[in-house]
């Protein structure tokens, strides 16, 4: 093993029980005297509970609601704004207000029917644009968060009096929703002395810490497993939480296992989303179209309560200048309240709606200067040594320009750009482009969360029996981390990759590694675990029972300074370069995908194998978002409740990625890899965009660009201003 | 009463006749294998063999099963084609959180027991009616595609 290259893929670990269906997800799970539970939730969006009426409840059934939460009624996440059961406002609609728990599921639907409850309606704020005329025009009471930084307006102001040209854009982003294909799902289990919760989740000490407060228990009171869990990509970050404390109130009360489970419409209709967003910029030019200022303001669509939207608001101004070096840079960014359901995590936090704003804003200024959108961003590209935009310093060496020669030799972007003119002056019906897309992902957690918050703590166990065991709360939603830890403690300490043991959490057994999420597993958590393997390869003795901790050290940088919003927001950055080629029917308005390219620098891969699989997954999702994946809401009621009418990629939509990565080894993370997860899915939606507003020569201000839009903007001829 | 063959066993039922065969399959008989992803039909994730077609099993009345063979991934697993499936997935890495493989693994059945050598786009169309959220497919194509190949005569 450890002569080899650790990126040479081997078969991942939990292989074999998932091929062949005998892995027990937690809806497989059943367990002796297992009681069911339903949600009733909020039917309006906004109001007080004036009365509740229940129907007759059948023996050993019960109602669980706000008067049996021993703790402080919320979940713990950020601030104590989200109710665990709503006991008096309700904020959105799908709110949950109390739970009927028993033995029969379809008992429990046909009594959820026969509740009556009788509100006292207010006035909801159902869309971010409301939300910004009220934050204009009325007061800040709905802002759920902001962060200002940059150049002074003053200065930027004076730089926009004298430029010879001022662009403005502004741009729209939609919901994303997770579609994970294992919905939502926990079990509560009630003992004499502790209650264990089991589930579909990212991050087990999230949900302890959360029980910890809702049921107000001691450490060694709660205990939580995850469960193989099918799918995240953020989405089982922040709200299982939530899920947690339901069935674990309701085990505490009836003294029996409970069980929740969502079903798919239930879970597309109230879990959180991906952010929508509204970005507007204004960026002054001289007369040969260079930057001479920029000034963003950022909003996002934090839904009824704050969970992480401050976290997410973060991420999304620290990417708002995509991977350029703007010359007198401002940005201002608010996440507002609407009655709506709370949006969450989503793989790329924020950074995905930037990305697409900046490379669309970008483009529509290369078209104002006259050059090739690829062409004009890369005069702004940063280089190691460059500031970042919060004062920070980018300090790795990159590789962008190489990634980007690299790509457009290997496409024949010029020859390709030529070819695809003459085709689509050839023909009225179908156009042809090519669009590219630039972007980074900064690993880990913003600013010092990692040193401050985190503070993660690793272990491997070494039995009598030399088996070596990682220890860690991190968990293997899809991503491959069985896999990929395993390799690295088995690189280091010499022995066969099978014979690593890696179980499934259980925060009895294992410390607080941290999340996972933010692309910090792998880089983070992965680096520890080699130091970790690294001190018992020291200290190794045969047929002894041992154990290593290790804890994270923080790298000294220029120092994060959340107020103020500047210094290194992350101590590594992970970089994508994506070139799309599309094929528009300007009859349908239907886009296909014909090819797509893609280049990263994830420092070092831990598996080939298991990095492609990132790249085809995130980039599935990525390209989707820029043009197939619609949710909407209408009156604070999600519309799409079905796959179908959401509609994410089958396999006829998407075509083989020709990837190809870069080894940049970070010197932080394990045998020099930094975080891939998130990055992947990035540049996938303005690199869409780029390529349909090549094929049609229009400008595009939203994602995602459906037939619809695209019929609206042929009609109208110039795509400015649409929707 | 309802009589069928399930993974080559004589079985009956007393379930109502509208009883979701999903649920007849994991509560009654408890089969893991077939998954609810959706519920609706959707998302392929409960795929089953009736009769050698795939079909997806939370859409199907019991009721329908009169005489019925039906295999599920937990007897699939046990025949010579599946050897080369399962290593043909891990060989491609057609396998991320795995919720949706066992109906993946059913409709690759399913694809090449009719048509033993399939172009890309006929695999592609083949798993079309079966959602994957990890992988964006292209390498459970290949593991279909290398499957094919490696188990020349077996289809």
């Amino acid at each position: 093993m450890s002569t080899k290259d650790i990126s040479i893929p081997v078969i991942k670990k939990d292989h074999a029980e998932k091929v062949s269906g005998q892995l027990p997800y937690i809806s497989d799970v059943k367990l002796e005297n297992m009681l069911f539970s339903v949600l009733y939730r909020s039917p309006i969006a906004f109001g007080k509970i004036r009365s509740i009426k229940l129907p007759k409840l059948p023996e050993g059934y019960a109602v669980i609601g706000a008067e049996h939460i021993p703790g402080p009624n919320f979940v713990k996440i950020l601030k104590p704004d989200q109710p665990i059961f709503a006991n008096e406002l309700v904020n959105y609609i799908g709110e949950p207000i109390f739970m009927l728990v028993g033995e029969k599921l379809e008992i429990l639907y046909q009594m959820l029917e026969q509740v009556e409850v009788d509100f006292e309606e207010y006035q909801p704020t159902y869309t971010l644009d409301e939300a910004i005329k009220m934050l204009e025009q009325i007061s800040t009471e709905g802002v759920l968060a902001v962060y200002e930084f940059g150049e002074s307006l003053e200065k930027i102001h004076q730089i926009e009096q004298k430029a010879s040209k001022i662009v403005v854009d502004e741009y729209k982003t939609g919901y994303q929703e997770h579609v994970y294909l294992e919905p939502q799902g926990m079990l509560a289990s009630y003992h004499d002395d502790e209650i264990i919760v089991q589930g579909s989740m990212q991050c087990p000490y999230y949900i302890k810490n959360a029980l910890m407060s809702g049921l107000a228990y001691g450490e060694d009171e709660v205990r939580v497993i995850q469960s193989p869990t099918g799918g995240g990509f953020g989405g089982k970050e922040d709200f299982p939480s939530m899920m947690a404390l339901h069935v674990a109130i309701a085990a505490k009360v009836v003294k029996k296992p409970v069980m929740l489970i969502f079903d798919r419409t239930e879970d597309m209709v109230a879990t959180t989303k991906r952010h929508p967003a509204k970005i507007k910029y204004k960026t002054a030019l001289d007369e040969e179209g260079n930057i001479l200022s920029m000034n963003v303001e950022l909003y996002l669509d934090g839904g009824a309560n704050t969970g992480l939207s401050p976290v997410v608001l973060q991420r999304a101004l620290l990417n708002s200048a995509g991977v350029y070096k703007i010359p007198n840079y401002h940005a201002k960014g608010y996440v507002l309240k609407t009655n709506t359901v709370p949006n969450g995590a989503f793989r790329g936090f924020g950074a995905p709606q930037s990305f697409a704003g900046i490379e669309s804003h970008m483009g529509h200024i290369a078209k104002q200067a006259k050059l090739d959108p690829l062409q004009y961003k890369r005069k702004y590209l940063v280089k190691q040594g460059d500031p970042t935009i919060t004062k920070g310093r980018f300090r790795d060496p990159i590789l962008m320009e190489d990634m980007i020669k690299d790509l457009v030799k290997t496409v024949n972007y010029k020859n390709r750009k030529e070819e695809l003119k003459r085709f689509n002056q050839q023909s009225k019906r179908y156009k042809k482009g090519i669009g590219t897309s630039l972007f980074l992902h900064g690993c880990g957690f913003t600013g010092s969360g990692e040193r401050d918050h985190i503070k993660a703590v690793v272990k491997l166990v070494k039995s009598k029996e030399d088996k070596v065991s990682l220890k860690i709360a991190n968990v293997d939603m899809g991503q491959g981390i069985l896999t990929t830890l395993s390799k690295i403690v088995a690189k280091e300490l010499d022995l066969p990759f099978e014979e690593i043991l890696y179980p499934y959490p259980d925060t009895k057994e294992v410390p607080d590694s941290g999340p996972t999420v933010a692309s910090r597993t792998t880089m983070i958590v992965g680096k520890l675990l080699e130091r970790a393997a690294r001190k018992l390869k020291d200290t190794w003795q045969a047929g002894v029972d041992q154990e290593v901790i290790e804890h994270y050290a923080h790298e000294e940088m220029i120092p994060w300074d959340e107020e103020k919003f500047s210094g290194d927001a992350y101590p590594a950055y992970s970089w994508g370069v994506n070139v799309v080629e599309v094929e528009v029917d300007t009859l349908t308005g239907n886009v296909k995908i014909e090819k797509v390219y893609a280049s990263f620098d994830i420092g070092k891969a831990i598996d080939e194998r298991v990095v492609k699989g990132q790249i085809d997954g995130g980039m599935a999702q990525g390209l989707a978002y820029g043009y197939i994946e619609k949710m909407t809401s209408k009156q604070g009621r999600i519309q799409q409740k079905s796959i179908t009418d959401y509609g994410p990629p089958t396999a006829m939509d998407v075509v083989n990625i020709q990837g190809k990565l870069f080894d940049n080894p970070y010197a932080g993370g394990p045998y020099g890899a930094k975080g891939a997860g998130e990055l992947t899915l990035i540049g996938g939606a303005p690199a869409v965009q780029s390529a349909i507003e090549d094929a049609l020569q229009l400008s595009f201000q939203q994602i995602p660009i459906t037939p619809e839009v695209i019929l609206e903007n042929l009609d109208k001829g110039e795509g400015e201003n649409v929707g | 009463m309802v009589k069928f063959k399930l993974n080559g066993n004589e079985v009956k039922t007393d379930a109502p006749p509208t009883a979701r065969l999903l649920d007849i399959l994991r509560d009654e008989y408890n089969l893991i294998g077939p998954k609810e992803g959706c519920g609706e039909g959707e998302c392929g994730a409960c795929s089953i063999l009736v009769n050698n077609l795939v079909q997806n099993s939370c859409l199907i009345p019991i009721g329908a099963m009169e005489g019925a063979d039906i295999v599920t991934i937990d007897g699939y697993c046990k025949t010579e084609r599946y050897k080369i499936l399962n290593e043909c997935y891990a060989l491609a890495g057609g396998v991320q959180c795995g919720f949706c493989i066992p109906g993946m693994i059913i409709a690759s059945e399913a694809l090449l027991s009719k048509n033993p050598h399939p172009t890309e786009d006929e695999i592609r169309e083949g798993i079309s009616g079966n959602l994957c959220r990890c992988t964006g497919y292209n390498m459970i194509v290949d593991a279909i595609d290398s499957a094919a190949k490696k188990g020349e005569g077996l289809w």
